[in-house]
């Protein structure tokens, strides 16, 4: 079997294409996309870092300035946002629900409802959604402001001024995104959870709502509480960080906006995805 | 370039620079000045000429400590230039700057601009910095505008606001890039005369004379304004003198910022 799948390929045009060495510009070409990815990974890491210094250090200084601007951050990330988030939490709740019902029901599992919920909202889909939503509806707003405040001189002005643009500009988002869409995730996932039970009800599940939230409460441990809570805090530092930097780190001109606006969109969405990744490894292991 | 060192020979000097070399910020590798020696006492009014494209921009922003020189020592009352230093922040805040087109913030109202930086060094609401903004407000020719946001304004209104945004914590040193480009003769009289005045000592001032750098690309508007000029040619900063000086000179580059053609005078 061997010796005949290599001889397949050795008479077959795989061959050539395996044996032709890699073109120069293939080689640079990844050759750059990976030292523009470690370049990125660099800068991100460290504007993070220097951000979080600066919130420590600076989180009483100036506080009528500061302050009133992080509350404006977490209505606009987190309040202004709840109408569309009860929407989506109605549709997830039926998505989850609609599917989960009619194959549970075929294999006589219909106990497992809550389970399914918790893994699937509370585990997965609620702090991922939220953080897609976030990112859509804030953090590309954010990049914008934030580079065509840079392209026409605003973080120049505030450094003449003697005050620090990542105090201004950015430890108010920072705060204001991770608050927000801790907030928003809860809301979603209990709208999700509420939602699917009337989906349910609906399509008339035999079920008591003191059965489902049994199921609910027995499927929830201490740990998903806790991982909550860290999830989504770091999707919204993970948004806000990369957005601010996209938007605030480099010398912009107008022109480069958009730019800058797709590159920190693609890069939000890689970071939350590979964080959530990391959790699933943690659920997995504990 | 020696951080914070005291240095007595120049202790008695605003600003003193010794072979300085000054990059582009858009581009840190192309160096647009070098070989600057220069002092400026406290109370000077220096006016800076060049073409356009000559550096003018890029030098005031390193003189304003907003990018550090490539090369050089400069000293600002004696002590290394405070740069982002949170320790020698009083030092800094003692060298304020006027962009040209003003460089407000676009989504704070011409009050809330204004008051902005004392807002943040003294920690107030926007209600506590009222009554010293109010003033500056009524000085500047701005209480009418108040509520308004910069995009609702005229270039001219703008300027007069990233004007008093730097006035407004009293510095000893006030930098202006091209503050008369781009208006018309009614609001030029208002600069030269105004500036003017904090060159003598304005009340708001408390009578202490403002030591001022301007930038310009016509040297013309600051007769009688300006006591000492110089010009950036050839990448090199050139030290031109008094009024007198400036107009007797047969330099072409000179006489251009003059807008006159060489030999006709």
């Amino acid at each position: 079997m061997h010796r005949g799948n290599a001889s397949t390929v050795e008479s077959s045009p795989a061959r050539f294409l395996i044996r032709v060495p890699v073109p120069r510009s293939c080689a640079h070409y990844l050759g750059r996309r990976l030292f523009r990815f470690l370049w990125t990974v660099h800068g991100l890491g460290a504007f993070a870092l220097i951000t979080l210094g600066v919130m420590i250090t600076k989180c009483r200084a100036s506080s009528r300035v500061i302050y009133p601007l992080a509350i404006h951050e977490i209505s606009r990330a987190g309040l202004r946002l709840l109408p569309m988030f009860l929407l989506v939490a109605a549709a997830l709740g039926l998505v989850v629900i609609g599917q989960a019902v009619s194959w549970l029901t075929r294999i006589g599992a219909i106990n497992y409802l809550g389970t399914i919920m918790v893994i699937v909202v509370v585990r997965e889909l609620g702090p991922l959604i939220a953080a897609m939503l976030l990112l859509a509806r804030v953090g590309t707003a954010n990049v914008v402001e934030l580079a065509t405040a840079r392209a026409l001189g605003e973080v120049e002005a505030l450094e003449a001024l003697g005050i620090d643009p990542l105090h201004y500009f950015v430890a108010p988002r920072v705060f204001g995104m991770a608050v927000g869409i801790f907030s928003l995730t809860i809301y979603l996932i209990l709208g999700a959870l509420v939602s699917g039970y009337l989906w349910a009800f609906v399509q008339e599940v035999p079920l008591q709502p003191a059965d489902y939230f049994r199921q609910l409460a027995a499927a929830l441990s201490g740990l998903d509480f806790a991982l909550l809570a860290v999830k989504t805090g770091l999707f919204g530092f993970i948004i806000a960080i990369v957005t601010c930097y996209h938007g605030l780190a480099q010398p912009l001109r107008l022109e480069e906006v958009s730019h800058a606006t797709v590159r920190a969109v693609a890069q939000s969405v890689i970071a939350c995805v590979l964080l959530d990744a990391l959790f699933i490894v943690i659920y997995l292991i504990f | 370039m020696k951080a914070a060192a005291s240095n007595p020979a120049v202790a008695g000097l605003a600003l003193e620079m010794r072979g300085i070399a000054v990059a582009a910020m858009a581009d840190p590798g192309t160096i647009l000045v070098e070989g600057v020696d220069w002092s400026v006492a406290p109370g000077d009014f220096w006016v800076v000429g060049g073409q356009q494209g000559s550096g003018k921009t890029d030098f005031l922003l390193m003189t304003g400590g907003l990018t550090a020189p490539v090369n050089g020592a400069y000293h600002f009352f004696g002590n290394g230039m405070p740069m982002f230093e949170e320790n020698r922040l009083g030092e800094r805040l003692q060298l304020s700057m006027v962009f040209d087109e003003g460089k407000l913030f676009n989504r704070l109202t011409v009050s809330e601009n204004v008051s902005l930086p004392l807002r943040y060094h003294r920690n107030l609401t926007v209600a506590g910095a009222d009554a010293e903004v109010r003033p500056l407000l009524d000085l500047t020719g701005m209480e009418s505008w108040a509520d308004s946001t910069p995009g609702a304004m005229a270039l001219a209104w703008r300027k007069r606001v990233g004007l008093a945004r730097a006035l407004m914590l009293k510095p000893r040193v006030l930098l202006l890039d091209n503050p008369l480009s781009g208006l018309d003769l009614r609001h030029r009289g208002w600069w030269l005369n105004f500036l003017g005045q904090l060159s003598r000592g304005h009340p708001w001032m408390e009578g202490r004379p403002t030591t001022l750098v301007v930038t310009t690309h016509d040297f013309r508007p600051w007769q009688g304004v300006g006591r000492q000029f110089a010009m950036l040619k050839d990448r090199r900063f050139v030290v031109l003198g008094s009024w007198q000086q400036v107009n007797a000179a047969s330099d072409e580059r000179v006489r251009e910022l003059l807008a006159v053609e060489a030999g006709s005078n």
